[in-house]
């Protein structure tokens, strides 16, 4: 093969690994239909020890344990939000990646908004008061005119 | 009312001095998450015993005890053996151990080599009643009220001052030691 060909199935081999083998064999679910909908809410879980990963991705002990709690519970007949909710009972919704809206969150939610908000309206006003300000300035005074030609026929010597 | 526009930086750099100060005090750490179980009842858990007994909720309800989740592969747990060896034998207290996802015969070797201070030990090799509680990393030590209730979570090695402070002094108001 040539060269180039080896290395462009390389990297098409490398690219299709990727990820998928942290959710291991033995984990998961004969139902392609449950294990999908399994897939599907461990992306948007945090692995409690490798904080800002997944528990689909990580490879962690606790990951594994809560992808197979995860599993044990949709297997049990549990709704997806049934299921989301038992993992949140032990762990606090420090572990949905995805932050609840309550309360306790509404800073969280809108306080980017917010803060766009307030700095679009303070440009507003600070440009409007601007151009108020440009005003043209007085034409000069008989006096100015004098010492300028003054000093121009001075340079120009 | 302009005038106390140019006040809004100093206010801002205030605010953000003010957390600073906070977040610096020692004992603040930003990885500890506050845990949901507090003032929820223990979970469910029977659980074989490392030598002799087991333990189960059922069996240690009636009284406030101390639950310490531990393994022998966990260094942090190392630092804080010779705190609960004090604790166990000056201070009396009811602690038991649960050894988390460890061989039995690795505790076992831990025990004897360093001396047990838990009053009964249970197996916990998949972890589960782990799970349940909410552990997320060893050690971890939970304070369980005479009904059952969790009312205190240490995550970490607890320190001294923290037992001084408040293990022991919660434990004496639920009635315990």
């Amino acid at each position: 093969m040539r060269p180039i060909l080896r290395s462009l199935c390389l990297a098409a081999f490398l690219l299709l690994s990727g990820s998928a083998f942290a959710v291991e064999p033995n984990e998961q679910l004969a139902d392609p239909a449950l294990e999908a909908r399994a897939r599907s809410i461990s992306t948007g879980l945090r692995c409690l020890v490798c904080q800002n990963e997944t528990i689909d991705e990580s490879n962690a002990g606790l990951a594994h344990d809560i992808r197979t709690l995860l599993r044990e519970r949709l297997v049990a007949g549990d709704s997806d939000q049934q299921a989301v909710q038992a993992i949140v009972d032990r762990y606090g919704e420090f572990v949905l990646l995805q932050p609840r809206l309550h309360p306790a969150t509404l800073v969280l939610w809108f306080g980017p908004f917010i803060l766009l908000a307030v700095a679009l309206g303070g440009g507003f006003v600070w440009m409007r008061h601007r151009s108020n300000a440009t005003e043209v300035a007085p034409p000069l005074s008989q006096d100015d005119r004098v010492r300028l030609a003054a000093l121009m026929q001075e340079h120009e010597s | 009312m302009k005038r106390a526009l140019y006040l809004l930086p100093v206010l801002l750099f205030l605010g953000l001095a003010g957390y600073f100060v906070l977040a610096l005090q020692p004992g603040y750490d930003p990885h500890v998450l506050p845990s949901v179980m507090i003032d929820k009842e223990a979970p469910a858990f029977s659980l074989a015993g490392l030598s002799g007994d087991g333990i189960s909720r059922e069996g240690l309800k009636g009284k406030p005890f101390v639950v310490n989740f531990f393994a022998s592969w966990c260094v942090p747990c190392r630092e804080e053996h010779p705190l609960l060896m004090r604790l166990s034998e000056k201070e009396h207290i009811p602690l038991y151990g649960i050894a988390y996802k460890d061989r039995p015969e690795d505790s076992r070797r831990l025990l004897t080599q360093f001396g047990n201070p838990y009053r009964a030990v249970g197996i916990d090799n998949d972890g589960r009643a782990g799970l349940d509680f909410g552990v997320y990393g060893v050690p971890e030590t939970y304070l369980v009220d005479g009904s059952g209730h969790i009312r205190k979570k240490f995550t970490g090695p607890m320190t001294a001052q923290q037992v001084q402070q408040e293990l022991l002094p919660m434990l004496k108001d639920l009635g315990g030691s």
